[in-house]
């Protein structure tokens, strides 16, 4: 056999949809085929089908749902067909997955150790208890996390993001598989994380030799790892090539709008409105202490540590860096949504630090936030119309006056007025994210704090809402500090950014300087983190 | 609202419970069209045996009174009580447990302290105590079941304060300025509505025992008939005259059973997520 023996063939394959929605099926005639050793990039937005063509492989489509059309075919033998017993025997043996979300793929209860043995003793292979352990072990080394022997013994919640993603790819690589199926393993990871994990799939891949279908709505990611790129949009396979022809030289212009999409990280130039400061930070420091308990130590972290900035009216700030890098609780400092240790948090020339809740309040109106998570940050049981009049009106505008805004606020966020009557249940995640946005420019702020406010977006749909930012603060002259831990985005839309890295403020500076030429060590990994950047291969 | 219909008529079990509970409700409102005389009242030759003579289809007591009269007016007492009951202590309780876990530290320390106080004596020997310092009426009765019977709803209503204030849109609402009597009002409870109406629903059945045990034991409201007055007044003769007592038990049994098929039905249909099994 040769390296370009075909493994897994999709001919054709197609999955209705099971109530009428505003499509008959989830995927239509989808073909793809699979040859041993490369890495087959599956690209889409959500809903555009990749996930079921991938549970449809695995034979865990959502219940209720079957396919109608087309065949799976796996080393020339049909999937389909298989009973759950044959099944789960091919599961995790031949065809193995790793999903988005690290924790919730792993028992919290169990240690890791444990689990990645678990998967070998439900296939029983080996058949020797001390082979499975040995060989756990070696797993942990091969997905390079350090120190195997006592890190066995570890409860996943002892461990980050990154380091569980490593684990559940472990657990899928314990029986060696022909086949592995990656469901945007990277999504929920750190920029750095992420290419380490990438690197990881890539090296692994090479010396196994395994297929890996690889399913992202990032071409950043695609660029990185992909042999060949196969581009779904609701529900059918529009293009497919090898990575090189897709990326230079794309046929379809669903595939085009996606490449455009990719944050391009060409810096803002035009300069930083001269005046006053709207805002100084001073010092300003927060630590998190978790109580002991039984056998537990009193946990002290140093979330912010002695960060100063100021911020000029109609001013971008970036703040970026990883999770637990303390850029979020900067900002929910800033808002008073918690208290903080140290330091002066001047707006507009006076301390808003000291302030009561209630003496706060009326100021609120003057500093507002986007917030990250476009589904749980709306209210499920208001209409939207109560979620942008509720703050004007707390703060005395007239229910009517508070009315005819929302309904400019509609036009401004690109969403239609007949939204207003309704729920955000109906809207999709781009969708609830602007009228998030259109919330915090209800009050018609000076300041607007935007924590992760795109990074749970589509790539496509991260696009969309980061102009309609960068629209709206050119337009409104509203300063605005964006917190991200994608450099690139931050480059685009800020005019200056400060990097953060273990609760300390480690740069800071225009992004053109920044991006070009870095001065920390940790900006310069930073960079070398972006998608699309490492030289594949 | 049309789809929690739809899920809770496709309970059969929740159907069949509104259905017998409708049936008590009926009874209890036209009990004095169905009985003019009232439930005290000597009526007939004592210790008929029901279902043999047409007057008195449920037969007598030992005093003579009518037993189906004293079903219908303890209906009454039972569904008066159990609801007034229930409606104080799920107010208790929603405001105990909405300031606890929506101001959290020390208010919620004391609060829960405080409602511990109250749940570690057991219920009915609380209850008994309550209503013999406030001497029997229906007042003290429904005081005395609201009194035991709010710091589960308490809790429950913490513990969704607790997660809820953490989610995105109470910070949201926070920021634009809300005060905090109108997010735990406005914002917080209606999204914890669901649990509490299921838990309520619920209460409604344990008060109705409640109440029974305590005119069982001589402390119900002396002007007022109740089921579980008449139990404890057959007892003496459970060998002689045992339908005397089955039948205000049977009484019992089928509008708790029927409650509590219907606070199942109301969970089904108020989560439905928790219906599907392995569902996502």
């Amino acid at each position: 056999m040769t390296q370009t023996d075909t493994i897994l063939e999709i001919s054709g394959l197609g999955v209705p949809l099971p109530s009428v929605g505003d499509r008959s099926h989830a995927i239509t005639d989808v073909s793809l085929t699979l040859k041993r050793g490369e890495i087959l990039c599956v690209v889409g937005e959500s809903g555009s089908g990749k996930s079921i063509s991938a549970n449809t492989v695995m034979g865990l489509l959502p219940p209720g749902m079957s396919p109608d059309a087309g065949s799976v075919t796996f080393k020339g033998r049909s999937v389909l067909g298989l009973g759950e017993r044959e099944m789960e025997a091919l599961r995790g043996a031949d065809i193995s997955m790793i999903f988005q979300e690290p924790m919730s793929a792993l028992n919290p209860t169990m240690k890791v150790g444990q689990q990645i043995m678990e998967v070998m003793e439900e296939h029983n292979r080996p058949a020797d208890a001390t082979a499975r352990q040995k060989r756990m072990l070696e797993l942990l080394g091969v997905v390079g996390l350090p120190d195997p022997e006592s890190l066995q013994h570890v409860y996943p919640f002892r461990l980050s993001g990154g380091q569980r993603q490593r684990i559940v790819i472990a657990m899928a690589l314990a029986l060696e598989p022909s086949i592995l199926i990656a469901d945007e393993p990277t999504t929920a990871l750190d920029v750095t994380t992420q290419a380490q994990i990438l690197q990881l799939i890539r090296d692994i891949q090479a010396s196994m030799g395994m297929a890996v279908l690889f399913i992202t709505h990032d071409f950043g990611v695609v660029a990185d790892i992909a042999d060949r790129v196969a581009v779904m949009e609701k529900g059918r396979l529009v293009e497919m090539g090898t990575r090189d022809e897709v990326l230079d030289n794309p046929q379809h212009p669903y595939t085009r709008r996606l490449l455009a999409a990719v944050p391009h990280g060409r810096p803002r130039t035009d300069p930083v409105p001269k005046g006053a400061p709207i805002l100084k930070v001073e010092n300003l420091t927060k630590t998190y202490v978790t109580a002991g308990g039984f056998g537990r130590a009193r946990r002290v972290v140093h979330a912010v540590q002695d960060v100063s900035f100021s911020l000029a009216r109609g001013e971008t700030l970036g703040i970026v860096g990883e999770s637990g890098s303390g850029k979020s609780s900067i900002g929910k400092c800033l808002l008073k949504l918690q208290d903080i240790d140290g330091g002066r948090i001047l707006f507009d020339g006076s301390d808003i630090a000291p302030l009561s809740p209630s003496a706060f309040r009326p100021m609120r109106r003057r500093i507002q936030m986007i917030f990250q998570d476009p589904f749980a940050s709306l209210n499920p049981r208001h209409s939207i119309a109560r979620i942008l009049t509720e703050g004007p009106v707390a703060h005395g505008v007239p229910q009517s006056r508070a009315m005819d805004r929302a309904r400019e606020l509609m036009d401004l966020v690109q969403l239609d007025r007949s939204a207003l009557e309704r729920y955000p249940n109906e809207f999709s995640g781009g969708q609830r994210q602007r009228i998030g946005i259109a919330r915090a420019l209800a009050l018609d702020p000076e300041l607007i704090v935007a924590d992760e406010s795109v990074s749970a977006l589509d790539v496509s749909v991260q696009a969309q809402v980061l102009e309609l930012l960068d629209h709206i603060q050119r337009s409104t002259g509203v300063s605005m500090i964006f917190i991200t831990h994608d450099l690139r985005v931050a480059a685009q839309i800020c005019h200056n950014i400060g990097v953060m890295h273990q609760g300390r403020l480690v740069e800071y500076g225009p992004p053109a300087e920044i991006l070009v030429n870095p001065s920390q060590e940790y900006t310069r990994r930073l960079i070398a983190a972006i998608p699309g950047r490492a030289q594949p291969h | 609202m049309s789809a929690f219909l739809r899920r809770f008529l496709r309970n059969r079990g929740a159907v069949a419970g509104f259905g017998i509970l409708m049936l008590v409700v009926v009874v209890a409102i036209f009990a004095p069209l169905l009985y003019p005389t009232s439930p005290w009242m000597m009526v007939g030759r004592p210790l008929l045996v029901p279902f043999s003579d047409g007057q008195f289809p449920f037969g007598t007591d030992m005093l003579g009174r009518d037993i189906g009269a004293g079903l219908a007016y303890g209906a009454r007492v039972s569904i008066l009580i159990s609801l007034t009951s229930t409606v104080v202590a799920v107010v208790i309780g929603v405001g105990i447990g909405a300031v606890a876990g929506y101001y959290g530290g020390v208010v919620d320390d004391f609060l829960m302290r405080v409602t511990e106080i109250f749940q570690t004596v057991p219920q009915l020997a609380m209850a008994v105590v309550l209503v013999a310092i406030f001497t029997p009426n229906i007042y003290s009765i429904v005081i005395a079941i609201s009194i035991v019977s709010w710091p589960p709803v308490a809790r429950l209503v913490r513990g969704e304060f607790l997660s809820l204030r953490e989610r995105e849109f109470i910070q949201a609402a926070t920021v634009i300025g809300l005060k905090p009597l109108r997010i735990i009002f406005g914002q917080i409870l209606p999204n914890a509505m669901s649990p509490i109406i299921v838990t309520a629903s619920l209460m409604v059945a344990t008060a109705i025992l409640t109440e029974s045990a305590l005119s069982f034991l001589g402390l119900g409201d002396r002007n007022m008939m109740s089921w579980g007055f008449m139990i404890g007044a057959a007892r003496t003769m459970l060998r002689e005259a045992p339908l005397m007592s089955i039948l205000p038990g049977c009484a019992i049994l089928l509008t708790v059973l029927s409650i509590n098929l219907i606070g199942e039905g109301l969970n089904d249909a108020l989560n439905p997520q928790l219906r599907k099994k392995g569902g996502h």
